[in-house]
């Protein structure tokens, strides 16, 4: 009687333990299943390359690359600024601050990591948004570059906290064979630790960019939603996360509008996949 | 030559100044809510209801909002997802499978939270037809969060000493037995951990419950899994974007409340874990 | 008489064999001694009278082993595991009170005296030789034993689920000299309910405690005989070198 009590609950630990792979394939179903449809009226290629995202114009125009760009300028902006100060701070924590120091560090850190992003959205907007229209003397706050500066904060604890994992994994041998040598700390860090890191630094990028990318409320509250191609960092843009965000409510069920929101999900599924399954190739390589 | 000694100082010296750039908006982020949020709070603030369109009032049906879909989310979340960490840990063999497990794992862990909305609406909110309900919602943020459950639990069951285990199994018990009474009890307390991240998390997201179960204003509160409910992520995005003239310290007052009931629920999760690791008994 | 029979028995872990051809019995209420140098198989040998090997990654065998005349392939791993206990190189009680540790297999195989596993625990520590000094602290934390006493909780675990036969794999290779002739006293005890098999790396141990030695090198049984045999006058000449200490 026990045995076959045995037999059940294994068998439900295993289907238990498949469920994530039938989530994820799930997740891709039902946006294909929405967001396919779109293509009926207009092409792959004129989707993704099209310049004009009017969707709720007569005709609609469903051309999703103002987004794309949007997108792109906002994590790229984010990336330049997060991945140096990011890096640093990880070399920082991981080889220079004293070890009272360290823990306090990292406690900031993993604090900013839990606040939730519809707050730091209302802190950008009440903070950022109107200092950046002062320094560069702009007509609105709400542009690519605020977001840019409130993302690459976000991206953070990702970056340092698997950079300094990283760094923690690079074996000691090399360090003191550095050091004996008479290298200094810093020449050791730069020309033995950071390089022995290097993929496992990469991936920590990945991740954190891939955080980025996926961004949506902060993203939404100060980046100004406007659906144009950008031309500088300083206008406001529209990405394809907050696209979704913000238009989902006005969109009919069924409706053309409805279905190109899916396909943006689905451009979105397919990146962050792409980058989640390239850091986590780096990360494996790295434990090699 | 520059002399190096003098290069590492410079070196160091820019190093500390970027971990500062982070550390100190954090600090600074803290304060400022504090600062302005704390004169909205008081016990009418928190058992209120909203009048004036948000405007006075308070933000109860938000937090009982919140609470309800977090609750939800845990009771579909935790189960499978501790089950999903058991099979990873006690049963998974060094194969393909397992690889594509993890992998997938990862994936979940990395889709943007906007896609759950996207997914939670498609799946549950139409095809299931749960209408736009604490139902929807709670599924959607559950299946968000299984990653975090997954990852966490997997990690304390993996570090209860093999040991143990290998003693059960020569004792004649079989593999789910020294589940259940060896390896399970001791990795409570890692389990215990993951659960509250995850709560915390479920707590502060927007884009999953925005098309599932969010209400801009609800007269009354919901009555059943199937009604929809305010929430506080969603409560706040309202009140700073799509309310013209609410009072600033309603608005900080709410951040105030979210912020301190996520930090709250991970600060209990690291105490937890740190009490854990003192008290450990092998 | 005989408990275990074992014939034409090979063991791989992937492609390397840590077993060849190994043909033998170990006879009931007898203590058989294994020794050999490291990688001679004797722990893999000992691993598989309890099928403990097949939670090893890769694990093949061929050949038969039999117990009491029962094939201990095609029997339940659980009842097994219950008649043929095993008392490791480490003193590894489990994260329970001294009562618990004791307790555990009984409470897992449902064997009750009705009692509340009072009797069970008592009895089993005392056949331990450790019943006196735990007696009045049966609800304090195992790992509050020192290294000595830990073991002899294990065997006295090991005898709650009443075994038939009981495997030492080097047990006292973490212990003090009094700890160590503690536990070599309990075997000597036992022998007469159980019979034992003790993989040892000390052969003074194996000749102390033994009835019977058998030697094993590479993954061969080597020499099987009585001990006095063994360490007097053994038919193979690596057997004497391996006892002289000119290798391993």
């Amino acid at each position: 009687m026990r045995k076959v009590k045995e037999f059940i609950i294994e068998k439900l630990i295993l289907i238990c333990g498949l469920a994530s792979i039938f989530f994820v394939i799930l997740i891709f179903l039902f946006l294909l299943k929405e967001g396919l449809a779109v293509f009926k009226t207009v092409s792959p290629f004129a989707f993704l390359f099209g310049k004009s995202w009017y969707p709720i114009s007569e005709p609609a125009r469903l051309g999703i690359l103002p987004l794309i760009l949007g997108s792109l300028i906002v994590t790229l902006g984010a990336a330049v600024i997060s991945v140096p100060i990011g890096v640093a701070c990880a070399v920082y924590i991981a080889e220079v601050a004293p070890a009272k120091i360290k823990e306090v560090l990292k406690s900031g850190i993993e604090l900013l990591a839990a606040i939730p992003s519809v707050v730091l959205g209302f802190i950008g907007m009440v903070t950022l948004v109107p200092w950046v229209k002062h320094v560069f003397n702009l007509p609105t706050g709400l542009t690519a570059l605020t977001g840019s500066i409130m993302l690459a904060f976000m991206a953070m604890p990702t970056i340092v906290s698997i950079a300094e994992d990283a760094l923690y994994s690079v074996p000691r041998v090399y360090k003191e064979g550095a050091l004996a040598l008479g290298a200094t700390h810093w020449q050791t860090i730069h020309r033995v630790l950071l390089p022995a890191a290097s993929s496992g630094i990469l991936a920590a990028v990945m991740l954190g960019i891939g955080r980025v990318i996926g961004e949506t409320m902060a993203v939404m509250m100060i980046t100004g939603n406007a659906a144009l191609m950008p031309h500088s960092i300083l206008q406001p843009v529209r990405t394809l996360t907050a696209t979704i965000a913000a238009e989902m409510g006005e969109a009919v069920v069924g409706s053309e509008h409805y279905f190109a929101l899916f396909a943006i999900g689905i451009v979105l599924f397919v990146i962050s996949f792409a980058v989640n399954v390239t850091a986590d190739l780096f990360l494996h390589r790295r434990k090699i | 030559m520059t002399n190096p000694y003098r290069t590492q100082n410079i070196a160091f010296f820019f190093l500390f100044l970027a971990t500062l750039l982070i550390v100190v908006p954090v600090g600074l982020i803290l304060v400022v809510i504090i600062q302005k949020g704390l004169p909205a709070i008081n016990w009418q603030f928190l058992s209120d209801m909203p009048r004036q369109g948000m405007r006075a009032g308070g933000i109860f049906p938000a937090i009982v909002g919140t609470v309800y879909l977090v609750s939800g989310a845990i009771i579909f979340a935790l189960p499978i997802g501790l089950m999903a960490a058991i099979y990873l840990s006690e049963y998974a063999k060094d194969n393909v499978l397992t690889r594509i497990i993890k992998l997938a794992i990862v994936n979940l862990a990395g889709v943007p939270s906007v896609v759950y909305g996207l997914f939670g609406l498609a799946l549950f909110v139409i095809f299931f037809k749960f209408g736009s309900s604490i139902l929807a919602g709670s599924l959607t943020l559950g299946i968000m969060i299984l990653p975090i459950i997954i990852t966490t639990s997997r990690e304390a069951l993996e570090s209860v000493p093999y040991s143990f285990r290998e003693v059960s199994w020569s004792l004649g018990a079989s593999k789910w037995q020294t589940i259940r009474h060896i390896v399970l009890p001791n990795a409570i307390p890692g389990i215990l951990t993951g659960t509250i991240l995850g709560l915390g998390r479920a707590a502060g997201e927007t884009a999953p419950i925005l098309f599932t179960v969010a209400a801009f204003y609800l007269p009354q509160l919901p009555k059943s899994i199937f009604n929809q409910a305010m929430a506080l992520p969603y409560h706040l995005y309202v009140i700073s974007t799509q309310v013209p003239n609410v009072d600033e310290k309603i608005r900080y007052g709410t951040a105030l409340v979210l912020l301190v009931l996520v930090l709250f629920m991970n600060l209990v999760a690291i105490i937890i874990r740190y009490q854990f690791r003192k008290k450990k008994k092998w | 008489m005989v408990a275990f029979d074992i014939k034409d028995l090979n063991i791989w872990f992937g492609r390397i064999q840590a077993l060849k051809s190994v043909d033998m019995q170990i006879r009931r209420n007898e203590i058989l001694s294994v020794i050999g140098p490291a990688n001679s198989g004797k722990t893999t040998f000992l691993r598989m009278l309890n099928r403990l090997n097949e939670l090893q990654l890769n694990f093949e065998m061929s050949g038969r082993v039999e117990l009491e005349g029962r094939d201990i392939i095609s029997m339940d791993t659980e009842l097994l595991r219950r008649k043929v206990g095993m008392v490791f190189a480490l003193p590894a009680p489990l994260p329970l009170s001294i009562f618990d540790n004791i307790a555990y297999g009984a409470r897992m195989h449902g064997i009750n005296d009705g009692k509340g596993f009072k009797e069970i625990v008592e009895r089993s520590l005392k056949q331990a030789y450790l019943w006196d000094e735990v007696k009045d602290r049966l609800n304090t934390s195992a790992f509050k034993l020192s290294g000595g006493q830990q073991q002899r909780l294990c065997i006295a675990r090991t005898l709650a689920v009443e075994p038939e036969v009981i495997l030492f794999d080097e047990p006292c290779s973490g212990l003090d000299p009094i700890s160590t002739a503690k536990v070599e006293e309990a075997m000597l005890k036992l022998k007469a309910d159980y019979t034992i098999v003790l993989v040892t790396n000390n052969v003074k141990q194996a000749a102390r405690v033994g009835d019977m030695t058998a030697f094993f090198l590479s993954g061969e049984l080597i020499e099987l005989d009585k001990t006095d045999i063994i360490f007097t006058t053994p038919h193979d000449e690596r057997t004497d070198g391996y006892i002289r200490g000119k290798f391993g």
